[in-house]
């Protein structure tokens, strides 16, 4: 465990936590991000706007992070193309199938209690886990 | 306030959040799903901070009728543990271990001119596209 970070992963979550309530708050929008990037192509007018000004703040932020922290993690390297490219499609095929994703199954659903959304996350958990274990330890592809 | 501004102040602090817990960083996100290796809590953590506050939050939020800017909360009315969530829930987990991306920190990451991303965020369009395609046909 000697990666384990704490204190940021927690300031973090709370950080991510604020964003979903102010969202839900003000706009009655679940911020599920897989819900927000498909819809700013399926979405027209005013539903499409606030996707966008979402995703823009979500590089804003990312970006004013950039400017502000002293050591920032470096860009992995030479990581398997192949790997990039078909686990991309999975994700996209599926958080569109299961209504979700990370942040919004595992964050928003679960805050509102909701039972698909516990489901949901417990088996995209271990499928990942699962995954990794595969490719990693299996496989030994890309440790 | 208005529905664009609360939109981007939202966006803003949910990229503050994926960049100060790292998980815009997919060696820290393979190392939570990497159990049987050195593994890194810390994603539990980003999870466990996040619902701390979500929580009871969206609970309160919800005793009112609308939210402050709309009509309405626009929430699921699905309940049903159906196989498209079943299954989609279970692809997508595929996907996230074999990238340490999902969605979020895929997208957030292109604005720190990560390249893998930018093609991480367009194999999930491609995703979303076959999707849509699929939903259709059935």
């Amino acid at each position: 465990m000697q990666n384990f970070t704490p204190i940021s992963a927690l300031l973090g979550g709370a950080l991510i936590g604020i964003s979903a309530f102010l969202l839900f708050w003000f706009n009655g929008r679940i911020a599920g991000i897989s819900s927000i990037m498909s819809g700013l192509f399926t979405t027209s007018g005013p539903n499409r706007h606030w996707r966008l000004s979402f995703l823009l703040g979500l590089m804003l932020g990312a970006g004013l992070w950039q400017l502000l922290a002293t050591d920032t993690f470096s860009l992995r390297q030479d990581y398997p193309t192949t790997l990039i490219i078909l686990g991309g499609f999975l994700v996209g095929f599926g958080t569109r199938l299961g209504s979700g994703c990370t942040s919004g199954h595992g964050i928003c659903g679960i805050a509102l209690l909701s039972p698909r959304s516990i489901v949901a996350t417990l088996i995209f958990m271990a499928s990942g886990l699962l995954t990794v274990y595969l490719i990693r330890h299996v496989f030994q592809i890309a440790a | 306030m208005n529905l664009l501004f609360s939109a981007l102040l939202s966006g803003v602090i949910f990229g503050l959040g994926l960049s100060i817990s790292q998980m815009i960083n997919p060696d820290k996100v393979l190392g939570f799903l990497d159990i049987a290796g050195d593994w890194d809590p810390s994603l539990a953590l980003v999870m466990a901070g996040a619902l701390a506050v979500a929580m009871p939050c969206f609970r309160w939020a919800r005793r009112h009728d609308k939210p402050v800017l709309d009509s309405r909360f626009h929430v699921t009315d699905k309940t049903a543990l159906d196989k498209a969530l079943l299954t989609g829930a279970a692809i997508f987990g595929i996907g996230w271990g074999m990238t340490g991306y999902c969605p979020g920190p895929a997208f957030t990451s292109i604005a720190i001119g990560n390249r893998e991303a930018l093609l991480m965020v367009a194999s999930i369009y491609a995703g979303f596209w076959a999707a849509g395609f699929f939903n259709r046909r059935n």
